[in-house]
Formats: structure tokens, sequence, C-alpha cells
């Protein structure tokens, strides 16, 4: 342990164990806080408590079989981390996939956007002492599970990308169920800026609070809805256009302010580019094979492949080293609560105990990411 | 910039790193262990390269050597780029820490610390990251067994 200092004034920094069971790290995360009184004076994470070497489990495993566990990485992302996977793998193959799968896999991924921001919001209001806001949030992350088991057969951990395509077609009832959320959901949407957005109490936990400069979000590779509150311009989407995003007609949400409130106002609005891209293409989905003919066995050349997908967190990195046998030499993958997490400390600091909960909130941290 | 000009660039300041050709659809560089902070302090300083977000820092254990991977890109240029290191003393890896030029390096370094048992000189906190302190050996490198926890087949 540190020496204890003592302040002129004869008081003494502290140390104070913020989890790894604690209900506002919503997972098994450990922060260490060093305090002043309810001044935080550094934050140290201290990891772990989740990991399960999927690393190692994929250097055993062949290219079909790592896509299960991904799915377990950052579980509100499920679709685009199989995304990320299924890319670079077609990429390494040089496989091109029908139009058909492309669709639905965007239309899949900014569902399951819209799902994380949901249960985000939610328990984002949760931490900061407004029930209502969990409800409200949880049914309409309830109403996109439902249209994803309907498709996939499963709620959370979908495993519906497999190199080359879709798993299987999507449910005959899938478009019109899909045009009913997003019909319903543009009239909740505005509920969530009546209920927290505006709200006075909530304004002033979040305005000028867990402030992270442009350069600080740079450096600490924040990337995501974080990282442009930030003023840090790194979608994914729009830098490096995977899929069929290059078609598509949606803003990259920037602020300014890097503080708490810009982390709130930009997953919101993310939200309704979400919705704007699923309209530009829930008629039009072409019709075809979802699934382009591949091998059994998957055999990747000798060589290095990195692909990068926007998460709902930001920028996930699969990083494959093949040295030409049925499973990867070596596998990275850069999941983006890693490095969010990684700023924390810089936010937290000068700030108060309780605006740490908020702090961590909008960086929507989910454990099983950070600690793979 | 696009990769011609950067390579023109990088070897009018440094004749002496190597390209690596195939093998990645990133241009890639191989510096040497001790060249390994000039060259990247330069990348990242210099307003026509600017490398200032480093989107991820990695490491491959390959049979002769530690390989540390570092993938820079600028955020304003747009540009990327992959550096790599060899760590040719595979019983005692060491390489100097880039955390002073980029603050992810941080937390990736422990990582790389606690699964690889690369040492970073100079870091400011070299601990066990995800493992716990008492743990024996580096699971990520080829020759780690573990006849508890992983099942071979």
């Amino acid at each position: 342990m540190e020496e204890t200092i003592i302040s002129p004034d004869g008081t003494q920094e502290y140390f104070i164990n913020m989890g790894p069971q604690h209900p506002s790290t919503h997972g098994v995360l450990r922060l260490v806080l060093t305090l002043d009184g309810e001044i935080i004076e550094k934050v140290e994470p201290h990891l772990g408590y989740i990991h399960r070497s999927i690393e190692k489990m994929c250097e055993k495993d062949n290219y079909r079989q790592i896509i299960h566990l991904t799915d377990r990485m950052d579980y509100l992302s499920a679709h685009m981390n199989n995304h990320a996977v299924s890319l670079a793998i077609e990429n390494a193959l040089e496989v091109e996939i029908p139009d058909r799968a492309k669709y639905i896999r965007v239309i899949m991924d900014e569902l399951t956007r819209i799902s994380s921001h949901t249960l985000w919001w939610g328990v984002m209001g949760m931490d900061l002492g407004a029930i209502t806001s969990f409800l409200y949030g949880f049914r309409d992350h309830e109403y996109i599970t439902e249209i994803f088991e309907e498709t996939c057969g499963a709620r959370l951990t979908m495993n519906y990308n497999v190199p080359g395509g879709v798993m299987f077609d999507i449910h005959p009832n899938f478009v019109k169920h899909v045009k009913d959320f997003i019909a319903d959901f543009k009239t909740k949407l505005p509920e969530y800026d009546t209920l927290l957005s505006g709200n006075v109490i909530f304004l002033e936990r979040t305005k000028g609070i867990g402030i992270l400069t442009k350069e600080d979000a740079i450096s600490f590779g924040v990337t995501g809805p974080a990282g442009r509150a930030s003023g840090f311009s790194n979608d994914v989407r729009k830098k490096e256009p995977y899929g069929i995003y290059d078609q598509l007609d949606f803003k990259e949400i920037l602020y300014t302010d890097g503080d708490t409130y810009s982390r709130y106002k930009a997953r919101i609005d993310e939200m309704w580019e979400s919705i704007k891209i699923i309209e530009q293409l829930i008629d039009n989905i072409p019709e075809g094979d979802f699934q382009a003919k591949t091998r059994k066995v998957i055999k990747l050349p000798k060589g290095e492949f990195y692909q990068k997908v926007e998460t709902a967190r930001g920028e996930l990195g699969v990083y494959i080293v093949s040295d030409g046998k049925m499973n990867p030499y070596r596998m990275k993958f850069r999941s983006p609560g890693f490095s969010n997490l990684s700023a924390l400390d810089r936010m937290a600091r000068g700030g108060k105990i309780a605006d740490l909960v908020a702090i961590m909130s909008t960086l929507d941290l989910v454990v099983p990411d950070i600690d793979r | 910039m696009t990769n011609e000009e950067l390579t023109n660039t990088i070897t009018s300041w440094f004749p002496d790193v190597e390209f690596i050709e195939e093998g990645s659809q990133y241009l890639t560089l191989l510096v040497t262990k001790d060249k390994l902070m000039d060259v990247i302090s330069k990348l990242k300083e210099d307003p026509s390269t600017h490398f200032d977000y480093m989107f991820c820092l990695t490491c491959v254990d390959w049979p002769e050597h530690f390989q540390m991977v570092y993938h820079l890109k600028s955020s304003d240029l747009d540009h990327m780029l992959v550096l790599k290191v060899n760590l040719e003393d595979k019983e005692k890896p060491e390489v100097e820490t880039v955390c002073k030029l980029y603050a992810t390096a941080e937390l990736h370094e422990r990582e790389v610390y606690d699964l690889f048992g690369v040492v970073f000189l100079n870091h400011p906190d070299l601990r066990r990251l995800l493992l716990t302190d008492d743990w024996e050996g580096y699971p990520l490198r080829k020759d780690y067994v573990d006849e508890i926890n992983i099942v071979t087949l």
C-alpha cells in the first residue's frame, strides 16, 4: 500500500473498493478508488474477474467455431462481433457474399445498436436514480430481442453470421415486425427525451462532468459514441466502410464538449440514425441467396488480416495471424471497452465519487468485452 | 498520404528500416528494438505523418522470436501503418514502452506482459492485469501447458 499522505488541513486520503460486485459496474469490474473526502484522486481498474482467455481458445478452434466465442465478448453487440470475424474470414478468402446477406447483416447490426443503446439508456437512468427509464428501456429492448428470436432462435447470443453470409434466411414475418417496431419506436424515442434529456436533475448531474478532451480521446483510443462526443471522428462505418454502409445515407454524430451529457446525447442521436438506416433497407432487401458457398473446412492463406467494425461501444478490431492451417496462429480482439475503460481515470479525477457512476454509465462498459 | 508516399517519406527519414511487402493489407514496417522509439516518435510528431491514434497493440509468439505489433492510424490524415519489432531473446523479451506517446498503450502493454511475459522498460506500472498476481507462466505463449484448464483434443 502506498504511504498515507496527510494534507495541511489534517485530512488523509483513503482507498475504497468499488466492485467486483457493485450495481453500477454492470458486471464484475473492480475499481480501487483513491479518495480525498469524496473527491476522486485516482481510479485504478482491476480486471480479469471474467477473463476466459478467448484468444487462447481461438488458437485451438477452427474458423467456424471462433464465431461462437465472439458472441460472448460484448454480448450486447453480438451481431457486430460475428460480423467482424465473418468479414475478416471472407476478405482473407476473397469470397464475395450475396447482396441479400449484406442487407440482412446491416439491418441486424443496426437493430443490435438500437437494442444496446435502449438498454444503456434505461440502465443509465437507473444508475442516476430514475427507475422509470429502466422499465422503458427494457420494454424497447425486449421488442428487438423478440425479432431476433424469431429469425435467429436466440435472444442474446444470436450467432447468426457465418463466413459467406448468414446462417438461415430471415423469418417470413421479419420485415413486417421490423417495420412495426420502427413505427412504434419512433413514438417512443421522444419519450426518452422528455423523461431524461431535459430533466433538470439529470442535466445537473451530467453537464460539464467527466470531461475528456479530443487529444485524450485519441491518445487513449476512446472510440464509438464516447469518442465522438469528444470530437474524435472515428465512425468505422464512415471511415472504412464495410458491408453496404458506403451506399447509405446517415450522419456521423459528433459533439465537441466531451462531457457526460455529450456522450449521452451522442447515443440518443445515434438511435435516430440507426432508424434512418433500417428504413432505407427494410423495403429493399434483394431476393436471392443468403449465403455464398464456402468450403466446409476453412483454411485461410498465410498472412495477417485485420477487420474493423463499429459496434455499439466503438471500434472492434479483429486481428488474425494465419499460418495456412485451419485454425489461426494468433487471434487478437481489440475490444472497444478495454480502451474506453483506460480513459476512466482521466475523466473521473478531481470529480465527486457520485459522478463516477454517471461517467461509467456513459462509457457503456460491458465487462466480458473488456476481459475477453 | 498513400502507401507509396509514406514509404518514400519514411525511407528518407530512416534509410535502414525494412518494409515487409507481403501478407498484410496495411503498409508494414519492421524496425529494430533500439530504433523503435526514434521511429515511432517521429511518425507521431511529424505533421506530415501524424500517427496519433494507436488502434491495436499486441504480440505474436513465433518459434524464433516474439513480435510486437503496433497498429497506427492518423486521426486527421486517415492513413494507417503497422510497425513491427522482433524481440530475438526468447528467454528475456524486453522492449521500451510507448505509453508516453500513446496513453492507450499502458493497459495494452500490461496485457501483453501478463499473457506473453514481455517486459516493457520504463513502464510506470507493469503488473499482471487479467490473471492473479501469483499466476505462473504466460498463457498466450505457444509452449504454455496447463493440464487442468486447457483441454486438448
